[in-house]
């Protein structure tokens, strides 16, 4: 209502979409005779729609995670909260499709236990298959949006609801509701990383690979809520939002970093030190062929948040935010490449202009939907019980 | 030289914010308030400088993460190489991976302990050691804010006169 997307941004944001069309194109005429296209073309869809979908989701969670809570602080950046939360119904509808045209092509070699023909010679996937089969994979894919739609619908309506009647039943509510979602996701966050992205390397399996994949999401989500905020700020909104709002946003993106890379190291230093040939091929895979995006990844992720944002200076000066912002966000999206490219294409996947073009569109799509979220409410939340303290939030 | 401290006492932390605002604007330096909790917003009022603390704690993480090295490399590689699990411990960069864990854990270890007896003996606060509030009942529920005459170009009359009327409860003065 009050924000209004400016014509320079929106030129910019259509320079972005027309750059990455491009790419994209220029991609498909240069790879369309090899004979893995398909394949790439759909690994990049699936890369590409996820990473989004889950810095959404991410976004869901955190509020969710604020009103369990009670948190009071985040009160003035709510709304940037459930903007970037409101990218969630588009994701699912592109990584729906996605996940269809993978289905009707008997998994795309992506999935390859969608494939009869693999299964029926494959022992290993057969023991699985009560499990891993498309009927259930896709009940499991219906079920979770469903429910993560439910809760967003519920947090968005009562949301702007307390801005016209206010009071503390809608909060307490919301108490209970933000708990309620944590209990679903905490299984879904794991069960769905299981099917969208582990099942990729079929034969291989991590228990912790669900927590790895979260705690990735939560980062990049965090790193996108500084960013919105600070765009916001610069164009003069937000006024109710000071330097120990942001402080608190990059402490938690410096935070979720570290959790990131906790979870990734305890996922493979395990692996490494009992070195069982069917754990191990994962990451044999990986190493091969992606050595240095991989470790580079890792190291990226993982030291330069943690050097750059150790300082409190650093937290607070919008500049070094948005760089290290930058980076983690490219960080993030070759570790999700990895995790999909290394199980589909394997040693024949490459970064090309197809993936930079299909990255870019994607996240064009992804800023003029957050941005467009951000028109349709007030940025500060006018009756939230816990505005006062968060507007004079100080540390 | 001797110097004159006033010590003012609150009964109430807004009360005391209030009458540091009011001080310092007028060109009155505060040495130092003790509370029984940390009254929020006063630092920058009084003029307290951030902490160091976080920058020992990065120095002190650094000798214990150098400290972790030099031990696991000397225990596990110098002195009695080990073969664990099928992999036997010829070089440190080899098997760095399996030192991450320790590295990690005595970075924290000594990060942690650094700080807290950074912080104590800083504070003069180690156990045993004499207490530095000048009333015991800025422990309980009161609050005092401490003036030292030698930092202030103001003299003692001009200070009462000013400190008068910030509510206070009760007023002491002591020679150091």
């Amino acid at each position: 209502m009050e924000f209004q997307i400016t014509q320079k941004t929106k030129k910019n944001i259509y320079l972005l979409l027309g750059v990455g069309l491009v790419l994209t194109l220029v991609g498909v005429i240069t790879g369309y005779d090899d004979h893995h296209f398909s394949t790439r073309l759909l690994s990049n869809g699936l890369i590409d729609t996820f990473f989004f979908f889950a810095m959404g989701l991410g976004a869901l969670f955190f509020l969710s995670l604020a009103y369990a809570t009670e948190t009071g602080w985040y009160a003035a950046v709510k709304r940037v909260i459930e903007a970037v939360a409101g990218y969630l119904p588009y994701g699912m509808v592109l990584m729906g499709i996605v996940l269809l045209i993978i289905t009707f092509m008997d998994g795309a070699h992506i999935y390859s236990w969608m494939d009869p023909e693999v299964v029926a010679h494959d022992e290993m996937i057969q023991g699985k298959s009560a499990y891993l089969n498309p009927v259930f994979f896709w009940i499991r894919t219906l079920i979770y949006f469903a429910v993560y739609l439910l809760f967003l619908r519920g947090f968005k309506k009562r949301s702007l609801e307390e801005d016209k009647i206010g009071g503390t039943d809608l909060h307490f509510q919301n108490y209970k509701k933000g708990a309620l979602f944590l209990v679903f996701f905490a299984v879904f966050s794991s069960t769905s990383s299981w099917d969208w992205l582990m099942s990729i390397d079929v034969h291989w399996f991590s228990t912790l690979f669900g927590w790895y994949t979260f705690a990735g999401m939560w980062c990049t989500t965090m790193v996108v809520l500084i960013m919105v905020t600070l765009y916001l700020k610069k164009h003069g909104y937000l006024e109710k939002v000071n330097d120990s709002h942001i402080h608190d946003l990059g402490k938690w993106a410096f935070a979720t970093s570290f959790l990131w890379s906790y979870l990734w190291f305890s996922q493979f230093m395990l692996i490494w030190y009992a070195n069982i040939g069917e754990e191990v091929t994962y990451f044999q895979m990986r190493i091969d062929n992606y050595k240095l995006l991989y470790f580079g990844m890792f190291i990226v992720n993982f030291a330069f948040p943690m050097l750059i944002l150790m300082s409190r200076d650093a937290k607070r000066h919008a500049g070094i935010l948005t760089f290290i912002g930058l980076i983690i966000l490219a960080g993030h999206w070759v570790d999700v490449y990895i995790m999909v490219s290394g199980g589909s294409l394997g040693p024949t996947a490459h970064i090309g202009a197809l993936e930079i073009g299909m990255a870019l569109t994607a996240l064009s799509l992804f800023i003029m939907i957050i941005l467009r979220n951000l028109t349709k409410a007030p940025l500060t939340p006018v009756n939230h019980p816990f505005l006062d303290e968060s507007v004079h939030h100080e540390i | 030289m001797s110097d004159k401290v006033i010590y003012v006492m609150y009964d109430d932390d807004g009360v005391l914010k209030d009458g540091a605002k009011k001080l310092v604007s007028s060109g009155v330096k505060i040495s130092d308030t003790f509370s029984p909790f940390p009254i929020h917003g006063i630092d920058p009022i009084i003029g307290i400088k951030n902490t160091r603390l976080g920058i020992m704690a990065f120095l002190y993480g650094l000798i214990g993460l150098t400290l972790a090295t030099i031990g696991m490399r000397f225990f596990m590689i110098d002195d009695w190489p080990m073969n664990i699990g099928g992999k036997p411990s010829f070089t440190y960069l080899e098997n760095i991976l399996s030192f991450v864990p320790i590295s990690f854990e005595f970075t924290v270890m000594c990060a942690a302990h650094g700080m807290a007896i950074t912080y104590l003996l800083r504070n003069k606060t180690l156990p045993g050691m004499p207490a530095q509030n000048p009333d015991p009942r800025t422990t309980d529920d009161k609050f005092v804010m401490e003036i030292r005459t030698s930092e202030n170009s103001m003299d003692e009359k001009e200070l009462d006169q000013l400190i008068k009327d910030t509510g206070f409860i009760e007023i002491d003065k002591k020679i150091i």
